[in-house]
């Protein structure tokens, strides 16, 4: 049944419920997919066991007729999430053989859908990275390569297992989270959909924290439809998260069109910046005649501090994560350096041997720009210009219903060849200011490039408007026809 | 502004990461060429803009001051390195 590997989640979900297959068969073959991928890296952690049993209560319950909407269906989960007495650790050293005694309520919320756990997905660490190379475990390879070449790609970052996993076929979907990037990036890279939602409308309780007032979770998956599903049994309000968004869930999946009659496509005149690929910005022009084709009028808007986004994120993120991961002291949980004497020896032991460069880099910014006589300069700074950044989206959704730009200035890059960390953080320049303004914004796949490596449009939507941002996704994808697959090489 | 090898080993001591001398001046060039980049934000005129403190706008809740929680000692040190006693233990802080 290894063609079941190739099916999106809804072929499966309704090829399920109507017995043309069992859950187990499905199961089975993405057990085996993931068994066979090894040479990705893309799991930290492989748990067969847990889709089996899910699998098995599915079949038991689909004679009984009352099945959840993920029934059947095996999930990767980003290593981001807590999932209980399975390891959870952030990509990190420090929390190595971390078994939380509890659930993250977006995971929970999936099982809870009848989904199972093919495993947990590799990641940077702390989702702090845009290829995939700062986590403790390796890099995950891409499963796509240069035409006529054999270089490693990476799949992106930081959700970079997850975005390989869906297009490998090793996860019909899979959880990612997104600070600044880390949905969209990754499945632009590897020619998948993600869509990151309005923050607040999924749980951040349970979620290892990087940067709290941008974190959000979200899917990723082959189609739009399928991150539709996905998204509508992860989201929901939870009073255990402060900043959970008390909305109904709307029925995403439901609400799916395409006819975009009426609706207005804004094109931020700041995006088009020095340095993007020709090809990056064809393609931009191509989803515009997309989206008019499906019956929307383009219009140019302005986001004018568009350029002062990325510095501000760099800033806020840092900032916010040195304060999130003071928590990893060696004493409550994770790692402890043994072998010196006094408390704070072993604090400082403790967080030079479990974080990478990386994360030390970020936190040593974060510390920097909230100590003592810098935190106006700086942190305040920052938090004025995002209210800047954010009233330029509220002055364009005035203007418009949806706002189109590429997603990513590059197409995937090769493991190793960015070793500058701002060359890095440039891969998030058109990602980043959405995740300033809280905004729900979708990756969805356009296209190939010259070498034969995907790139990905990229919506942006007004606040809890998720359902415009996946009705503009879907219609590129039914004009796209993006059907392109990684050749197997792994 | 920009940071000299003595303040990156403040920081690091802020940050409660060690760091030996050859990793300090490893960061100094590093970080200062971040700020340098993060500094073009002084080209912003944000005069009358308060600072955004909720990206969507939402009053925080109250709850009843109420334990909901509880009795999961267990758990809590379930992954400690070192819970003796229903404690966690450390380095002896005071001789």
């Amino acid at each position: 049944m290894s063609e079941l590997t190739t099916k999106t989640i809804a072929e499966l979900r309704d090829g399920f419920r109507s017995g043309e297959f069992s859950a187990r068969e499905i199961a089975d073959s993405f057990n085996a997919a993931v068994a066979g991928a090894k040479a990705l890296n893309a799991y930290t952690i492989e748990t067969p066991e847990d889709a089996l049993a899910a699998a098995d209560a599915a079949d038991r319950a689909r004679s009984s007729g009352e099945l959840g909407s993920l029934a059947g269906i095996p999930l990767g989960i980003k290593d981001l999430f807590a999932t209980q007495g399975i390891d959870t650790t952030a990509g990190s050293k420090i929390l190595r053989g971390f078994r939380p005694p509890y659930e993250s309520t977006v995971s929970d919320n999936l099982r809870k859908a009848g989904a199972g756990m093919l495993g947990k997905l590799n990641m940077d660490e702390f989702a702090m990275g845009s290829s995939n190379e700062t986590s403790a475990y390796g890099p995950v390879m891409s499963p796509w390569r240069r035409q006529g070449s054999n270089v490693g790609l990476t799949p992106g970052g930081s959700s970079g297992g997850s975005a390989a996993a869906v297009a490998a076929g090793i996860a019909p979907g899979v959880t990612g989270t997104d600070t600044g990037g880390s949905i969209r990036q990754p499945a632009a890279f590897v020619g998948i959909s993600g869509i990151k939602p309005t923050y607040g409308r999924c749980s951040r309780w349970g979620i290892v924290s990087f940067a709290s007032s941008l974190d959000q979770a979200g899917p990723m998956a082959r189609t739009v439809r399928d991150c539709a599903i996905l998204l509508e049994a992860m989201a929901g309000f939870d009073p255990k998260d402060s900043t959970s968004l008390d909305q109904p869930v709307p029925r995403w999946e439901a609400g799916l069109s395409s006819n975009l009659k009426g609706k207005r496509v804004g094109i931020p005149k700041e995006y088009r910046i020095d340095g993007v690929p020709a090809e990056i910005n064809a393609l931009w022009d191509q989803g515009i005649e997309w989206l008019k084709d499906a019956g929307a009028t383009p219009v140019e808007i302005s986001l004018p501090h568009t350029k002062y986004a990325l510095p501000t994120y760099y800033i806020i993120a840092p900032a916010e994560a040195s304060s999130n991961l003071a928590r990893y002291d060696g004493v409550r949980y994770g790692l402890r350096e043994e072998g010196v004497k006094t408390l704070d020896d072993m604090y400082a032991a403790t967080r030079a041997a479990g974080f990478g460069a990386e994360v030390k880099r970020r936190i040593m910014i974060g510390t920097y720009v909230l100590s003592a006589g810098f935190y106006d300069a700086y942190f305040t700074k920052a938090q004025r210009v995002r209210a800047l950044i954010k009233q330029d989206f509220r002055k364009a959704f005035e203007q418009c219903d949806v706002i189109l730009t590429p997603t990513a200035p590059s197409a995937a890059f090769g493991i190793g060849e960015t070793t500058d960390p701002l060359a890095m953080y440039l891969n998030d320049v058109f990602a980043v200011p959405a995740s300033l303004a809280g905004l729900p914004a979708m990756s969805v796949p356009g296209g190939l490039d010259g070498q034969g490596l995907p790139l990905g449009l990229h919506l942006i939507g007004n606040e809890l408007d998720e359902q415009m941002v996946l009705n503009a996704g879907l219609a590129i994808e039914e004009r796209a026809g993006f059907t392109a697959r990684p050749e197997k090489w792994w | 502004m920009s940071v000299t090898s003595q303040q990156v080993r403040h920081i690091a001591k802020l940050a409660r990461i060690g760091m030996d001398d050859a990793q300090i001046e490893a960061l100094v060039p590093e970080l200062n060429n971040i700020l340098g980049w993060v500094e073009q934000l002084g080209e912003v005129n944000t005069d009358g803009v308060e600072p955004l403190t909720a990206v969507i706008d939402q009053k925080l809740r109250l709850r009843d001051d109420v334990v909901n929680d509880g009795d999961i000692r267990d758990k809590v040190f379930a992954n400690a390195p070192d819970a003796q006693h229903g404690f966690f233990a450390v380095p002896k802080v005071i001789e």
